[in-house]
């Protein structure tokens, strides 16, 4: 991969650049961003349930509560970034402030020792989660050329899956160094967040989408923005498949009730999603640049698909197991990046932020509402009927879903 | 700052300093524990074969000095004296009739959990399934019936779902069962609720009937199981990790009542009559309670602040009298043997 640093937005060299297939230098250089901030924050994740239940002595009851408390949260900031960032047409700063966020709740963690602290620092760190998505979504977008936005997304969701995969290792690395010293694994996770937020402030260009796409007319978004063609009907079938969506935990819950080695290698399980998030990442963004990425889209859709058959199907153990986690890493890689890469290019470069920020919050809401239903389902019908009934719904959505954004991706083409 | 090459230089030197400072940090914290390590130990010593040789309290230590997190034993006469300090690692220990129960984790890349019956010369007699993160551990009074309970959180995007996993073993035997495969009587009527979850066993001496947990529909109550019949019948609203007293008349467990999530309160019950009386411990306390003799309790509860890592085991009478005090520093997990 090679990285331009003297970056200019490779949209301006048009076709040229993509002739020679290179990812953009800002692509890249946001990946890395995300990638020493998920290596932070995975860390911390990762060590997180052991520090409250075994060394603060917390119920891993309040720990349940304290990561459900905040789901809705993030989705609603997420729109607020999109906004700010289209507005002000400085993406990079309002990414800044999000990622800002992020380094002062790791700095906060140090200290924090009761449940409503910890609470507060996570609830922080979403914030700045949220608010910082859509305008780096954005800055990918400006940087990448019409016809390569899904490899853009790719490469840089496979940078942010590497961080993601290393976190976890570094933390438990720092523990067998300093057995029982959480207090080094949040100094260290400090370390590499204040590197990624260094990164984006000193070399990421300050890419002003709207003024070099001729608008300097400050942008207006409203409600309005949903009647650009092809966007409402993104975010419609968005929503309908996102509220199918089953939380990757039900489904670990599932497996392991079914297979005793996914109980075995219970954490495992979540590492093999991510590791074939890693690998499928770029080739399905590619993919996706060239056989229509609302295509690929809705294909990721019938791999979850899929995946819940090896979850809750006839077919149970360890295979079955393995190839679920494989189809939940096919669904991530086909859908995450591309949903972005899509709703990015539908709408306006004055808008663009807000744009995707849109479709990404349908897609976190809609998820939002299924682990609310689908937790009252699995209480109600019990695990594998819930299951077959979220299946058959979603047998049925995805032809639906196919034919609401079919042709979005000729819908418009604004860059 | 406005050129590249300035702008790179900077953010070179950045990373230079914040890996130097997290290595720094890093090798300054191993010293550290190496250093505490060596240093005479903060907590007066003394020899296993005594203490276990008189009635006695087993432990996990939790002085952050000297073997944080290891088993250790105080005799019953002089809790707060010197404690006998083993090597073992557990999150969570209890002890009965010569035989401990040990419940432990090993972070890793992929942090796996064990639970093991031991000698009190922590020799290994039996490894038992543990699938999650360690709760509760109870041996029945006799050593022959160990449960443990585990969560298993569902990390997820969505997040926010865990659930709980009870077994009872048949100490040197086979697994008796998951207690999610028990038949569950509520309103004398059986009930299959798919959300149940069971945690915090206690034993009788009768190695037959024993209290726990459930949790479906939102509510925790106490049952009393049966283990010849695989059934468990719901007793008393809003209680969790249930205790019983030796002579088996009353049970101390946590009650949530009003206070907010992660809060509970102790209360007693007294079996024959269903009646509850609040403890005098006003604290919050989350732990399964352990008898010291007939009449009272004793519970870890962490120091919290700076001393988070640090809990104490207290005691309090059983009955609502009284004032809670402190009976071990630097003690969680504890368990009477006499």
């Amino acid at each position: 991969m090679y990285v331009t640093l003297r970056d200019r937005p490779a949209a301006r060299e048009g076709r040229a650049n993509a002739a020679r297939r290179r990812v953009a230098g800002t692509v890249v250089l946001l990946g890395v961003v995300s990638m020493f901030t998920d290596i932070s924050s995975e860390s911390v994740n990762a060590v997180l349930p052991i520090y409250l239940t075994s060394f603060l002595g917390m119920s891993a009851l309040s720990y349940g509560f304290l990561d459900g408390l905040y789901q809705g949260v993030s989705a609603l900031v997420r729109i607020l970034g999109g906004w700010l960032s289209d507005r002000t047409d400085h993406p990079k700063w309002i990414a800044f402030i999000g990622y800002f966020t992020s380094v002062v709740t790791r700095v906060l963690l140090i200290p924090a020792h009761t449940f409503a602290a910890i609470s507060g620092v996570i609830a922080a760190d979403r914030l700045g989660k949220g608010l910082r998505t859509a305008p780096r979504d954005a800055l990918i977008a400006s940087s990448s050329p019409p016809e390569d936005q899904g490899r853009a997304f790719g490469v840089h969701r496979a940078l942010d899956t590497v961080g993601a995969l290393l976190g976890p290792l570094l933390a438990f690395w720092i523990l067998w160094v300093v057995p029982n010293d959480y207090r080094t694994v949040f100094v260290v996770s400090l370390a590499f967040a204040v590197i990624g937020v260094a990164i984006l402030l000193l070399v990421v260009p300050d890419l002003r989408p709207r003024r070099e796409g001729g608008t300097p007319r400050a942008a207006k978004v409203s409600l309005k923005l949903l009647l650009t063609p092809g966007l409402g009907r993104l975010v419609l079938a968005t929503g309908l498949l996102g509220v199918l969506t089953v939380g990757d935990g039900f489904l670990y819950l599932e497996l392991s009730a079914r297979d005793s080695l996914a109980t075995r290698y219970f954490p495992l399980l979540y590492i093999g999603t991510n590791a074939a998030y890693l690998v499928l990442a770029i080739p399905l963004g590619r993919f996706a640049d060239r056989v229509g990425r609302a295509r690929v889209f809705i294909g990721g859709h019938a791999a979850l698909l899929a995946a819940y058959f090896f979850a809750g199907g006839p077919v149970a153990g360890a295979a079955a197991s393995v190839a679920c986690l494989l189809l939940l890493g096919t669904y991530y890689a086909a859908t995450d990046g591309v949903l972005a890469a899509i709703s990015g290019s539908l709408v306006e470069k004055s808008v663009r932020a807000s744009g995707i920020a849109t479709a990404q919050t349908a897609a976190a809401l809609a998820r939002f509402v299924s682990s609310l239903g689908f937790g009252l389902m699995w209480t109600e019908l019990g695990r594998s009927q819930a299951l077959l009934v979220v299946g058959v719904l979603l047998a049925l959505a995805i032809p639906a879903a196919a034919g609401l954004v079919r042709g979005v991706d000729r819908a418009k083409s604004q860059v | 700052m406005r050129s590249l090459r300035a702008r790179l230089v900077v953010l070179c030197v950045i990373c230079v300093l914040l890996v130097g400072a997290a290595v720094g940090y890093l090798i300054n914290a191993r010293n550290n524990q190496q250093r505490a390590r060596a240093a005479a130990p903060p907590v007066a010593r003394t020899s296993l074969a005594g203490v276990l040789s008189v009635p006695h309290i087993v432990f996990r230590n939790t002085n952050p000095r000297t073997r944080y997190g290891m088993v250790a034993a105080v005799p019953l006469t002089d809790p707060s004296g010197p404690r006998a300090l083993t090597d073992t690692e557990c999150d969570r220990v209890y002890a009965a009739a010569r035989k401990v129960l040990c419940l432990s984790s090993d972070a890793g890349v992929v942090t796996t959990y064990a639970a093991h019956v031991l000698t009190e010369q922590m020799a290994t007699l039996q490894a038992l399934p543990l699938t999650g993160v360690p709760s509760r551990a109870r041996l029945s009074p006799d050593g022959t019936l160990a449960a443990t309970t585990s969560f298993i959180a569902g990390d997820s995007y969505a997040g926010g779902s865990f659930s709980t996993r009870t077994v009872i073993s048949q100490v040197g035997g086979s697994k008796v069962g998951d207690l999610e495969d028990f038949t569950l009587v509520h309103d004398g009527q059986r009930i299959l609720p798919t959300d149940r979850n069971y945690w915090g066993v206690t034993f009788a001496p009768d190695d037959n009937t024993f209290f726990a947990t459930v949790k479906f529909s939102g509510q925790t109550w106490l049952v009393r199981g049966n283990i010849a019949q695989h059934r468990v019948v719901t007793l008393h609203k809003d209680a969790e990790c249930p205790s019983l007293s030796p002579d088996g008349k009353f049970v101390v467990y946590k009650q949530r009542g009003s206070l907010p999530v992660g809060q509970w309160r102790l209360v007693g019950y007294d079996v024959a009559t269903g009646k509850v009386t609040p403890l005098a411990e006003k604290r919050t306390v989350d732990d399964q309670v352990e008898w010291l003799d007939s009449s009272r309790v004793i519970y870890g509860i962490p120091r919290g602040g700076a001393q988070a890592a640090t809990d104490d085991v207290w005691e309090v009478p059983a009955d609502g009298s009284g004032i809670p005090k402190l009976l071990i520093p630097d003690a969680w997990s504890p368990a009477v043997v006499r």
